[in-house]
């Protein structure tokens, strides 16, 4: 990567692992726990949360040195609101049918907090350039965590994979399903997603324990 | 009957927490001390009873399909609903800005109580997504509105109060050291949220035909429980 110094290449690598927006800086979970029970919904969300960062924070960037401090978060929410406004109208004309599996969960990224705190944190303190990759780092590590959500889900809940019946048939029980597996229909449930990005920490963490806190 | 119905439906049914996964980013940072989640849920029941009636209205007369015909026959046919986020998230930072002036001015206790939390409140999910399930629900009026309001504020107080008594007394028990703090507080939801799902069947009883469900979120999780039954059929047989 010529293009980038170190320092810049440590705003994508960072999050991605220890500083993930999800698992340790705890920003963005609403959006990321109700859409993942499907894992084409988990990466059309990821990428709509990519745009809305990378632009985002460039945006709030480049404002930086004209937004009145008071009455920056109104500022903020509307440049945001703005970027969720295009990618649900796209969203509406090419893939119809899952903007409505996504339902409000599109319109809540204006409220998802990795946004807000990330302009807060980054995008109001640093230059343009800097701002977008932080941008772009940070969806992607909400995006691996909600990829790797969706992978778990779906494969164990359902026994696809972006719709693909990778585990066999269910119904004429071909694959591993001739041997008696079962479906656990438990996994498509809401309360699995939180209880999967649970275990998702704790993995994360006893791999690196100066991530353990107290109690 | 009507207001009853929806009242428990948004308190323990669809529950903006444990259902629906809103406000968790509040409810996981806010939830260390019981003092300050009671603080953070009763702002957000006094900011979710103010927004959701207004934008009820503003959904009603200017952002609706055909909403804007009270201005005269030509704009009988506009559609504004594409305006709806945009609106809808100015409404809330703007109210929220307003309310803690007014509550600052008026009830200096309640708002010494209240105090940091309100502008947080801003970029709480629980709040927006009140107002977009309000929208896409098609509440009929303005007094559902506000019970709606009023009601899934309660849900997240009593969600926000679970959790953090939890955590207080968990911080006695001898938690495996990586799941300490988050991963704990994760499970635990989790499970909690599992709880709160036997909920689900407390108004479908009876004669009344089951409410229509609108998310496809709950769709999904109706197909599952349905095979989750079916299973458990299955099995007793």
């Amino acid at each position: 990567m010529g293009l980038l110094s170190k320092k810049d290449l440590k705003l994508i690598t960072d999050p991605l692992a220890d500083n993930n927006p999800i698992t340790i800086q705890v920003l963005g979970i609403c959006s990321a726990l109700a859409i993942t029970a499907e894992l084409k919904a988990s990466i059309v969300m990821s990428i709509a949360v990519l745009f809305v960062m990378g632009l985002g924070n460039l945006t709030i960037s480049l404002m930086r040195n004209i937004i009145p401090p008071k009455i920056r978060i109104i500022v903020q929410l509307i440049v945001v609101a703005t970027l969720v406004i295009i990618v649900d109208l796209v969203l509406k004309a090419f893939a119809y049918e899952l903007s409505k599996t996504l339902s409000v969960f599109v319109g809540l990224i204006i409220t998802n907090c990795i946004i807000m705190g990330r302009f807060e944190a980054f995008a109001l303190a640093n230059g343009p350039i800097r701002s977008f990759i932080d941008g772009i780092g940070n969806a992607l590590g909400y995006a691996l965590i909600l990829v790797i959500v969706g992978f778990f889900r779906e494969l164990l809940g359902s026994g696809t994979l972006l719709g693909f019946k990778v585990l066999g048939d269910p119904i004429e029980k071909t694959g591993v399903y001739a041997f008696g597996y079962e479906n656990n229909g438990f996994m498509l449930l809401a309360p699995m997603a939180l209880i999967t990005v649970g275990i998702i920490i704790w993995v994360q963490r006893s791999r690196n324990e100066a991530l353990i806190e107290d109690n | 009957m009507e207001h009853i119905e929806l009242f428990f439906k948004a308190i323990f049914i669809d529950n903006m927490v444990f259902a629906t996964f809103l406000g968790m980013c509040s409810y996981l940072a806010v939830s260390k001390k019981v003092s300050t989640a009671v603080g953070l849920g009763a702002a957000v029941i006094f900011v979710m009873a103010i927004t959701v009636p207004l934008n009820w209205l503003l959904d009603q007369y200017i952002l609706q399909e055909g909403a804007l015909s009270w201005l005269g026959e030509e704009y009988a046919t506009y559609d504004l609903s594409f305006l709806s986020f945009i609106m809808f998230i100015a409404t809330i930072a703007t109210m929220v800005q307003l309310v803690e002036i007014i509550v600052e001015k008026f009830a200096p206790d309640l708002y010494n109580s209240l105090g940091i939390f309100l502008p947080l409140i801003a970029v709480n999910c629980a709040i927006l997504g009140g107002s977009l399930f309000m929208q896409s629900r098609e509440i009929e009026t303005i007094g559902l509105a506000f019970n709606y309001g009023v009601s899934s504020g309660i849900g997240f107080f009593l969600a926000i109060l679970a959790i953090a008594a939890i955590r207080e007394k968990i911080r006695y028990s001898n938690v495996p050291a990586p799941l300490r703090g988050l991963g704990i507080t994760f499970i635990i939801t989790g499970l909690m949220a599992i709880g709160f799902m036997s909920f689900g069947g407390m108004l479908t009883g009876g004669d009344e035909k089951p409410a229509e469900l609108e998310t496809a979120q709950v769709e999904v999780v109706k197909e599952a429980t349905k095979i989750a039954n079916n299973e458990k059929e299955l099995k007793e047989e």
